[in-house]
């Protein structure tokens, strides 16, 4: 099956791309894409604790199931509001 | 899918909005106005010139947009449930921002000013932890991307 991953913010220049698609086992859940990435490069594992994860626009836990078209959102902390 | 492309110019939902230009104060607060309420407050969230003294230049928001106006719309419902406030509203500003200008509003009218102004400072401080929006500050040798809050405990969980 293939997903979606979108990238914010550091991450996005970490892996260098704001989006791309990954071709997974069915059945795979959200912690290994996760974990593809902190493999590939150190820089996102030293983030990893801190980084949050979305599927479809809704957090959500490194746990869960993906499914065909799954829109992943990996997301470091955040920043928005005053400052 | 709403990324930071350039067409796309304001994402609305009931009491939210994110928006690329400026933020008109005078159509909030119009939008707020009502003859039951006693208060109201706005509270503005402004691109400050420096960080633990180094001089920004400017800063640059960037949003998972169409999550970021979910979450907010999430605040809102969950500030109007759990305030004595009668309408709250919520509007953030993406892309380049200069020092000075206004890159978030929360918005709250109430009868009464004590649950006002508690929503207000309840909505910023949760937006600020929970809205994926993201800002990067850019200094005359270099850009950073701001430290964010860390995420709630039930946020980040791995189980």
């Amino acid at each position: 099956m293939r997903v979606k991953v979108l990238l914010f913010g550091q991450l996005k220049d970490i892996v260098g791309l704001a989006e791309e698609s990954l071709e997974l086992d069915s059945g795979t859940k959200l912690s290994v894409v996760m974990a593809h990435y902190a493999n590939k490069y150190p820089k996102f594992e030293g983030l990893s604790k801190s980084i949050a994860c979305a599927i479809n626009q809704e957090y959500a836990p490194g746990a869960t199931v993906l499914r065909e078209g799954d829109e992943v959102g990996l997301l470091p902390p955040v920043s928005g509001g005053r400052r | 899918m709403t990324r930071g492309s350039a067409e796309v110019k304001t994402l609305r939902s009931e009491h939210c909005a994110i928006v690329r230009e400026p933020i008109d104060l005078r159509d909030i607060k119009e939008d707020l106005q009502h003859p039951e309420d006693g208060a109201a407050i706005l509270f503005e969230g402004v691109v400050r010139n420096n960080t633990r003294g180094r001089r920004t230049l400017y800063l640059d928001y960037e949003a998972y947009e169409s999550m970021a106006l979910n979450e907010m719309e999430k605040l809102a419902q969950a500030a109007l449930e759990h305030f004595k406030v009668r309408d709250v509203c919520l509007v953030h500003r993406l892309g380049r921002l200069e020092i000075g200008e206004t890159s978030v509003v929360i918005g709250v009218g109430s009868a009464h000013r004590a649950a006002a102004f508690e929503a207000c400072r309840w909505l910023i401080d949760s937006l600020k932890k929970t809205v994926p929006i993201w800002k990067k500050e850019y200094f005359e040798n270099g850009a950073v991307w701001a430290d964010g809050e860390p995420f709630p405990q039930e946020i980040t969980r791995t189980e």
